[in-house]
């Protein structure tokens, strides 16, 4: 086995270093970074932009740049979220919450280069992970049935309470609300349309880029319009690019747990990670001794979630690669593009395109890298960004949102759906209601529903599933085990203290 | 309202004023709408199709993805495009036979003016290795015994999928269950895990998880040949040939001659032997129905879904 593994990767690195391939890697990754940054300009829209112009590449090639488009975008995403507190890709909103925290106190170097330095050690963790554990690890993700997915999306929902900070009864309701607005939408069961006011439009239900888009970046638009020019502020004391010994220790943990939980969860297809950067930041809150300090700039909060999206963006190729199984849009337009290129996806790719495979593997640890060499450097670059006057900087944002959200459907309701969530998340924000659970009320919402009714509907309404199966079982009872914590008195006691001085 | 119908009515004049230099149609790129999210089998089709057009006609087919409500929402905007022959879209049956009559949707199906159809993928029966069910005859035994214990995971309600599964049942005689999907990925993952008993699918998913599922029926007219021991559901006495057509579908008011002209091009990319080898490596068989026979084809068709949408209880 071992002896195999380093033959693997030797090709792999063979095929992943030959000199073409790692420029077609360098491509990509530059781009994704660049379309990371530009928020709402997603990677979907980009490779399939891209996809006709990798028609005269060798597959392998086109595939690494590709792949390289992807993790790039989750990659530079957090530059926005920290910089200007917009998600430049869903999986980063998590890190809107500490690390714009962080730049306007003037850290903003600091939260760059920890997010950097977490992602390029989960990239390399969970590449080596892949690479070592693949195939058992799809085996693993299998065996999550309907029920098991329940369980595990209402643990999510229950560790989106203790994410929140502030209000109990204000996050419990921003998780129903981002319940209600996921079940716009057709019924999987039924096929009847719900809450779409007759648009046709809203058929498919809302999608996450308007939202996020809308709640944070619009939100945060508006709401410093109310500020002026007082914004430079916190600015002009930008002190410290690089992070001090302090930092990397105190973010040393929190970037391994991270790791290790995205890198689970991107197995699993279905929202890989954003649940990974969502629970990630759950986890350190509910670890850290003095958890009010999250929400406020804390570093543990940037670093965490940003290694658990990076692991969970390269875990998530595991399905793709070992059993030909999408987990979220990016990976179906994956496996369009080696169907064009003549490749057939699925579960013989490892055995039949030995040097595909292990080359994609070997390259996304060869990204990763390049990614840091490329961004840590270009830190100093993003940070003057800020300096830039708000009457410059928010005009191009707003526009470069705009042609984002359009162009993940091309449609302009997408649009028009984002300024009215602007809206709603500026009077969020009056109200002191967290956007973050929303989201993930959102995100989790329709996933949780369709594999309730989908376990119900094969035990014939039987819930005894729930408990029944083994998975499913011990994921409810770390549900409940949560819920028991956040409700005890003395944590109570503490959220409370939180909400009194956020006042 | 009387402005609407002049410019209507203006839009035709200016297109049959326009005749003549039509002969050298495409003389510039020629947009084409995909109502299907890319990576999707009818954006793998198109963008197949997107390199034979650039080298037998000289000109650009842009693929533009236009997602939402199954098709739905690009096919309802279909005919408020101009009818110059520069727009087209990606048509699919029995999507669009099937949609008007759950009447969620915004167009009818005599609304969609398809000018070719030019591949399919049958549908299938899959189950993974690992699945008792050896052969059809095995699947149904089991269905006949247990009744509802064998489940069909399928992708959406009402859908194609859902129509096939239903033919199914009337074919093994059996009430077995359909549980429908949103996304493939659930689809394929809850097979391989054996959370269902098999797919109600097309043999694209038999053809990609090879190593890992088996077909054991399919909708072709003949047995395919990556599969030579699977049987057609003819020869398991079922009159039945279908799964998700392919086609092109222009606005109402493109003139016939320009309709014929696609509908042509469409056939001579049909025939380029690499473009024919990479759609048969995909899994899409090639079939040929040009504008012609399209009213006959389409009203054959329809007929066959009318009856399957009653028994779905979808119309009366």
């Amino acid at each position: 086995m071992d002896s195999s593994l380093l033959a693997n990767l030797q090709l792999g690195f063979g095929v992943a270093l030959a000199g073409t391939n790692i420029l077609y890697c360098l491509i990509g990754v530059m781009l994704g970074t660049l379309i990371g940054v530009l928020p709402g300009i997603g990677p979907v829209a980009t490779i399939a932009m891209l996809l006709p112009a990798t028609f005269v590449l060798p597959p392998v090639s086109a595939l690494i740049m590709l792949a390289g488009i992807y993790y790039g975008a989750s990659y530079g995403g957090s530059t926005t979220a920290i910089l200007v507190n917009l998600p430049g890709e869903v999986s980063s909103v998590v890190t809107c919450l500490d690390g714009y925290q962080m730049a306007r106190q003037g850290h903003a170097g600091k939260a760059l280069a920890i997010a950097a330095i977490g992602s390029f050690f989960a990239g390399t963790v969970a590449t080596i992970l892949v690479a070592a554990f693949a195939p058992p690890l799809a085996e693993l993700a299998l065996k999550f049935g309907p029920s098991d997915y329940f369980s595990l999306m209402v643990l999510g929902l229950i560790a989106a309470v203790v994410l929140a900070h502030g209000s109990l009864i204000k996050a419990v309701a921003m998780i129903v609300l981002g319940l209600l607005v996921g079940l716009i939408g057709t019924d999987v069961n039924s096929g009847i349309a719900r809450y779409n006011f007759g648009l046709p439009e809203l058929i498919d239900g809302v999608g996450i880029g308007p939202i996020a888009m809308g709640v944070f970046g619009f939100g945060e638009i508006i709401r410093n319009l109310e500020h002026g020019q007082k914004r430079d502020v916190f600015v002009k004391r930008v002190t410290g690019l690089m992070p001090t010994w302090t930092d990397l220790k105190m973010s040393f943990w929190p970037i391994v747990r991270g790791t290790t939980l995205g890198s689970m969860l991107g197995i699993l297809p279905g929202g890989g990670p954003i649940l990974g950067s969502f629970s990630a930041y759950t986890l350190e809150k509910k670890l850290a001794k003095d958890p009010s300090r999250f929400g406020k700039g804390a570093i543990e909060g940037v670093a965490a979630p940003e290694s658990a999206n990076n692991a969970a963006a390269q875990t998530s190729f595991v399905p793709l690669l070992t059993l030909g199984i999408p987990s979220n849009p990016v990976m179906a337009l994956m496996i369009g593009a080696m169907i064009i290129h003549g490749i057939q996806p699925g579960p013989q790719i490892m055995t039949a395109n030995p040097e595909l495979f292990w080359g994609m593997i070997a390259s996304m640890w060869v990204g990763n890298l390049l990614l840091v060499v490329l961004n840590l450097p270009m830190i100093g670059m993003w940070v003057k960004l800020l300096t830039l006057e708000y009457r410059f900087l928010y005009p191009a944002i707003l526009l470069f949102c705009c042609i984002g959200v359009y162009s993940i459907n091309n449609a302009w309701m997408d649009v028009l759906l984002a300024a009215g969530f602007g809206l709603i998340g500026y009077v969020f924000g009056k109200l002191d209601c967290e956007a973050a659970p929303l989201l993930l009320g959102f995100v989790l919402g329709p996933m949780m529903e369709e594999n309730l009714r989908r376990a119900l509907l094969l035990s014939r309404g039987d819930p005894a599933v729930f408990v029944t199966r083994p998975i499913s079982a011990t994921l409810l009872v770390i549900a409940a085990l949560l819920l028991v914590i956040v409700l005890t008195p003395s944590v109570r006691k503490k959220r409370e203290e939180t909400f009194v001085e956020d006042v | 309202m009387k402005r609407r119908e002049f410019l209507v009515v203006g839009g035709t004049l200016a297109a049959s004023i326009a005749l003549p230099a039509r002969a050298a149609y495409p003389e510039k790129p020629v947009r084409m709408i995909i109502a299907f999210a890319p990576g999707g089998e009818s954006d793998i089709g198109a963008r197949l199709q997107q390199g034979v057009f650039r080298k037998k006609f000289g000109q650009e087919m842009v693929i533009e993805s236009k997602p939402g409500a199954g098709g739905a929402l690009a096919w309802s905007q279909l005919n408020t495009f101009p009818g110059d022959g520069y727009t087209v879209m990606g048509t699919n049956l029995p999507h669009i036979a099937l949609q008007p009559l759950e009447g969620n949707v915004q167009y009818k199906t005599d609304d969609i003016t398809n000018v070719h159809m030019y591949q399919y993928t049958p549908d299938a029966i899959i189950v993974r290795n690992e699945s008792p069910f050896k052969t059809y005859q095995d699947l149904v035994k089991a269905a006949k015994e247990g009744q509802d214990k064998v489940t069909f995971a399928g992708s959406g309600t009402n859908s194609a999928n859902h129509l096939a599964h239903t033919r199914l049942n009337r074919l093994m005689g059996t009430r077995t269950m359909y549980v429908p999907f949103k996304g493939t990925g659930d689809l394929v993952a809850s097979v391989l895990g054996g959370h269902v008993s098999a797919a109600m699918s097309y043999n694209t998913l038999a053809l990609s998880q090879k190593s890992k599922m088996r077909m054991l029926a399919v909708a072709s007219e003949r047995r395919l040949p990556g599969f030579p021991d699977v049987p057609t559901f003819r020869e398991l006495g079922g009159d039945w040939v279908d799964g998700a057509y392919r086609g092109v579908g222009v606005p109402k008011s493109t003139p016939e001659d320009l309709r014929r002209k696609i509908s042509d091009i469409f056939s001579e990319i049909n025939k380029d032997p690499e473009f024919r080898q990479k759609m048969a490596d995909g899994g899409f068989e090639l079939i040929d129905i040009t504008y012609d026979k399209m009213a006959a084809f389409m009203a054959e068709r329809t007929k066959a879904y009318l009856e399957g949408a009653k028994l779905m209880g979808l119309a009366k």
